[in-house]
Order: structure tokens, then sequence, then C-alpha cells
């Protein structure tokens, strides 16, 4: 059991900061919280992938003056899946801040229950 | 290749080349008019692709760069995606047309650029979704869309709507994770994203036996992923503010088109990658039976409920969508092809319903809560002739594409014994609880006359639009034999 899980150690961590950002994301009244909640959630699918491309021994896809060997690379295709995610991720949480921010010039809190409770007493 | 197979990827470069000029071309008037161009173009470019490719009985892997599949990325397209492609572009035409008053009323004339920016991106999403063939690339497209989508909800600038796209964004950000995690997963078990290789590998491993509790586990996750995005009972939540709040063609849009893109993807995953058999294998198609079951009720029984118009149609949604999870849940050909159905009738219906009650609106200082619309329809006849044709196609009147739709979960649930009685009884109930609140809303249109009524503005793009999207919905409840054949030969050729 032991030894399965150091093996799996990469995706042991993921699944655990998956769970721990989705559960935030769900329950957390904190809207600065949630974008953080939601990056973390990202940055276990990120591990999870970067992980699935490491090969022991090798070294980054880059190519120097040993030519294309293949033999000598870890897989290159999770590299670039994870930097896709990463531009997806900024600019989700870039858009999210944004708005958060003019929610708070609008009802002055960032909490989503005052701000239903704001939203009740404003008659919207 | 014939030219006809390059339709859909310009399609797609036409749609994001638009959105991106559109941030730095100036003039409201000028931004709205290319994207509404862009739309009516992409329609006509995807039913020309479609007569060829019906014509040519086939589907095309199309190849995006220099590197071939398994390495490179691909669309593929046959004629299922290219119905749904032309249903989606025209809607989303008409959509424009039918709310322009309100648009233009509701957006900052400097941010309308923008907004028809996000108008755009939404169109090439749908299309992606439609079309891909890579599950990466799906995943990076959902995420294209939900911050298009979202902006559409908040360009009306109001505090109700910037609260109700907050709660849209972490709902489906939630949906999203929850899609990249299993496509991950499906990744590190197999070694592919490409769908037709993915296929490959998912059906060896099912036939060894191996990795099932991982795939149970991850077609579980995508299922509630793209579930939580298509507002499947119960994380529908998020729908009716969203919906119900934003302008005119910004609800239409979100509620005829973007909660479609994420249930034809998950479509295609299943027929595609999983195959139904290891669907129903897993018994997931019995969960998604058993939740659009409940949302077809519920999401009825909220809308009675409703005393705002725009949030009694995005209840309506909710139980619209329900159809659509109950035929993916029936786990047959039949049932996926009856699921798509709806997705096309809903396309065309709930615009009209949208677009009619914008403009019967209109005639009452924008009012939308029901008791203010009563006798509004004598003020644009029209509007209240489009949302007649719209409510009654909910119903499930004859001649009205909701009927058809209703037919054709009924046929489809001849092949699924265990749940025959069942789908017939949600169906049967369903049209009941529709006509609860669709017909007494009709008569509340129709009623007497009210003296605070203002005459509505002419407005004959709302017009065309209104006329266009009925005739839609006629056409599909007359001409559904062939629409269905057209589905069922597309979802063989996946």
């Amino acid at each position: 059991m032991l030894h399965t899980i150091i093996e799996n150690r990469f995706a042991v961590t993921a699944v655990i900061l998956f769970v721990t950002g989705f559960v935030n994301m769900m329950v957390h009244p904190n809207l600065i919280k949630k974008v953080v909640a939601f990056n973390i959630m990202d940055s276990a699918t990120f591990l999870m992938l970067a992980s699935r491309g490491m090969i022991a021994g090798r070294t980054a896809a880059i190519l120097t003056d040993g030519g294309a060997d293949v033999t000598r690379y870890v897989n290159p295709i999770p590299a670039g899946l994870v930097l896709t995610g990463i531009v997806v991720s900024v600019s989700v949480s870039a858009f999210s801040l944004a708005l958060i921010q003019r929610i708070y010039g609008a009802y002055g809190t960032v909490d989503m229950r005052e701000l239903l409770e704001a939203m009740k007493k404003k008659g919207e | 290749m014939p030219f006809a197979w390059n339709l859909p990827y310009l399609s797609v470069f036409l749609t994001m080349i638009t959105a991106i000029l559109l941030s730095v071309i100036p003039g409201a008037k000028r931004a709205y008019w290319i994207t509404v161009g862009v739309s009516a173009a992409v329609a006509v470019m995807s039913l020309c692709f479609l007569a060829f490719i019906v014509k040519a009985d086939t589907a095309y892997a199309f190849t995006m760069g220099k590197f071939p599949a398994p390495f490179g990325n691909e669309i593929r397209f046959g004629p299922l995606q290219g119905l749904l492609a032309s249903v989606f572009a025209a809607v989303m035409c008409l959509s424009l047309l039918g709310g322009r008053e309100e648009l233009f009323e509701d957006v900052d004339p400097k941010k309308m650029g923008l907004a028809c920016v996000m108008f755009n991106m939404v169109l090439a999403s749908l299309l992606v979704l439609s079309y891909t063939n890579d599950a990466f690339t799906a995943y990076v497209f959902i995420e294209i869309s939900t911050i298009a989508a979202c902006a559409l909800v908040m360009i009306k600038d109001s505090g109700p709507t910037l609260v109700a796209t907050i709660r849209y964004l972490f709902m489906s950000l939630l949906g999203s994770g929850l899609f990249l995690f299993s496509v991950i997963l499906l990744y590190a078990i197999t070694g592919h994203l490409l769908m037709p290789q993915l296929h490959d590998s998912v059906s060896m491993l099912m036939a060894e036996g191996s990795y099932t509790k991982v795939l149970a586990l991850l077609l579980g996750m995508m299922t509630a992923g793209l579930g939580v995005k298509s507002a499947m009972f119960p994380f529908h939540r998020w729908l009716p503010d969203a919906h119900g709040t934003a302008t005119t063609t910004s609800s239409a849009v979100l509620s005829g088109l973007v909660v479609k893109g994420y249930a034809v993807l998950l479509i295609t995953m299943y027929c595609r990658v999983f195959t139904l058999e290891t669907v129903r294998a897993f018994h997931i198609h019995d969960a998604v039976f058993a939740l659009g079951f409940c949302g077809m009720i519920l999401g009825s029984v909220m809308a009675m409920r409703e005393t705002h118009a725009k949030r009694m149609l995005a209840y309506s949604s909710v139980a619209q969508l329900g159809y659509v999870f109950m035929g993916l849940g029936l786990g047959t050909e039949a049932g996926v092809a009856a699921a798509v159905f709806q997705i096309l009738a809903h396309a065309f219906t709930k615009p009209l319903l949208f677009v009619s009650v914008g403009r019967l609106a209109s005639t009452m200082h924008h009012d939308k809560q029901l008791r203010a619309l009563r006798g509004s329809a004598w003020n644009t006849p029209l509007a209240g002739f489009g949302f007649g044709i719209g409510a009654l196609s909910m119903v499930g009147i004859p001649l009205f594409g909701g009927f058809a739709a209703k037919v054709n979960f009924s046929t489809a649930s001849i092949f699924s014994d265990s749940k025959i009685a069942l789908t017939l009884f949600v169906l049967a109930l369903s049209s009941v609880l529709n006509a609860l609140y669709y017909i007494p809303a009709l008569i509340n249109l129709w009623s007497e006359k009210n003296p605070d009524a203002t005459r509505a503005k002419k407005d004959t793009t709302a017009t065309a639009a209104i006329i266009l999207l009925a005739l839609g919905v006629l056409f599909l409840g007359v001409c559904f034999t062939p629409v269905m054949n057209l589905i069922v030969r597309g979802l063989a050729l996946m």
C-alpha cells in the first residue's frame, strides 16, 4: 500500500490538491479565496500532467548539439499542455479578479453571503 | 480534397479573426453589423458544407498544422457536425437581430465592439466544440466559451448581472476543472488526446479489463463536468440568474446555444471515444437518466413559481435540458439521436421566446414581470404570436418542434426496455407541467390591453428574426423525419 502511494506520489498529491481546491471552491463564501481554490485545482492538474511526461534520467526536450535522439528526452507533449493550461488559468483568474473588483465597487463586499443580503436589501 | 472540406476550418478561422479585429475596429454599429454578417456567412458556409457532406455521405478528419495524427491536432466533421454548425450560426445571427434594440440600450456604445468580440468567440467555441477531434482542444475552447459567455452576461453592467456572472463563472470553472482532470486521467492511462486513438485505447483497456475503475471515475467526472456547464439538475442554480438578468440577445444565445455546446461535446465523447456500450457498462447512463428526469420535473416546477418572464424561461431551459440528458440516459443510439433533435428544437424555440419577450417588454418600459406584460401582445402582435409558437412548441402541440422532439423520445424509449414506462410517464408529466405555466403566460399576454403600454417602435430586424425563428420551429415540427434521418446517419459516421 505504502509502496504504491510512494510510487504514485505525484498522482496522489495531485488528487489531494484537486479535491482541496474543488471543495473550497464549492463551499467558501469569499470570492477571492474561491479564485485561489480554482488555481490550486488547476495546479493539481498541471502537476499530474507534468509528472506523466517525466521519464527518469532524461532531460528537457530542447535540441542541443546532441541531435534529435528521442531516447535522451522526456515526453514534451505534457509540458506543452501545461503551458496551454497555465495560459487558460491566468486568463480566467484575471477575468475573475477584475469581476470581483467591480462587484466590490458596487456592493462593498467580496463575501457571497453578504453580497446576496446586500442585493436583497437593495431589492434586486 | 474538395474545397468544401475546408469550410469548417475556414468558418472557425473567420469568427476568430473577426473577434481579434473587432477589438480594434471603432464604432458600435459597425461592430454589430460585422458580427451579424459573420454569423450569417458562417451559417451559409456551414449549410453549403452540409449539402456537400450529405451528398458524399462520409465523415472527414482535417489535419491542423504539419504534424499528422497521433501527434498533431485534428477536426472531424460529418453530417451531424454540419447540421449543428449551421443551426448554431443561424440562431446566433437571428438572436443578434432579434435583440438589437435592447442590446444598443443596455450596452455602453464604447464597449459594443468588445461585446461583439465575445459573441464571435462564443460562436467560434460552439463550432470548435462541434468539430474538434482532440480532447485537450475541447478543454481550451470550453474555457474560451466560459469567459465569453460570462462576459455576455455582464455586458449589461448592472449590480445583479455582475453577481449573476460571478456565480456562473465559478460553477463553470468547477465544471471545466472536472473535465480537464478527466482528460488528464485519460491521457495518463492511454497516452493519447486525439479521439480516434483514445477510442482504440479505451476499447483495448475495456477488452483487457484493465484500468476499469479509473475509466469509470473519469467518465463520471467528465459527465459531471460537462453536466455542470450544461445546467444539468442539480447543478442548475447558476442558470436562472445568468440567463434571466442578461440582455435579450445574451439570454437567447446562452439559453439557446452555449449550454448546448457542452452537451454536444458530451455526446461526441460518448459516441466517438467511449462508445455507448462502455457508458452502459459503468451505469453512467442510469445516473444521467435520473438527473435528466429530475431536471424535467423540477425545472418546470420552479418555472411555475416564477413571476419574472425571463427567469421563467430560464427555469424552463433547465427542464428542456433535462430532456437532452434523459435521451442520453436511455443509453441507446435512438436516445442520443432524440437528444440531438431536442438540442436543435430548443435552439430555435428558446431564442424565439426570449426575443419575443424582449419585444413585448419594450412596450412596457422594459419591465419583464409577467404582471407588467399583461395584454402587451396587442401592442406587438407578431411578438405575441412568436411567444405563442414558442410556448406551444414547449408544451408539445403537433406541428411544432417540441412535439417532434417528444415523439422522438417516445420512439427511442421503445429500444430501452427498463426505462420505457418511466420515459413515457415523465414526458406526459413534463408536458402537463409545461402547459401549466406556458399557457397562463400566453393568456396573460393576450389579455385585455394595458392602458400604460407604449406603442412598440418599428424594428424590422426583430420582426425578421421572430419570423425566421418561428419558421425554424415549424420546420422541425413538420419535417422532423428527414432531420432525424440526417442525425442518425451523422451519429453512425461519428
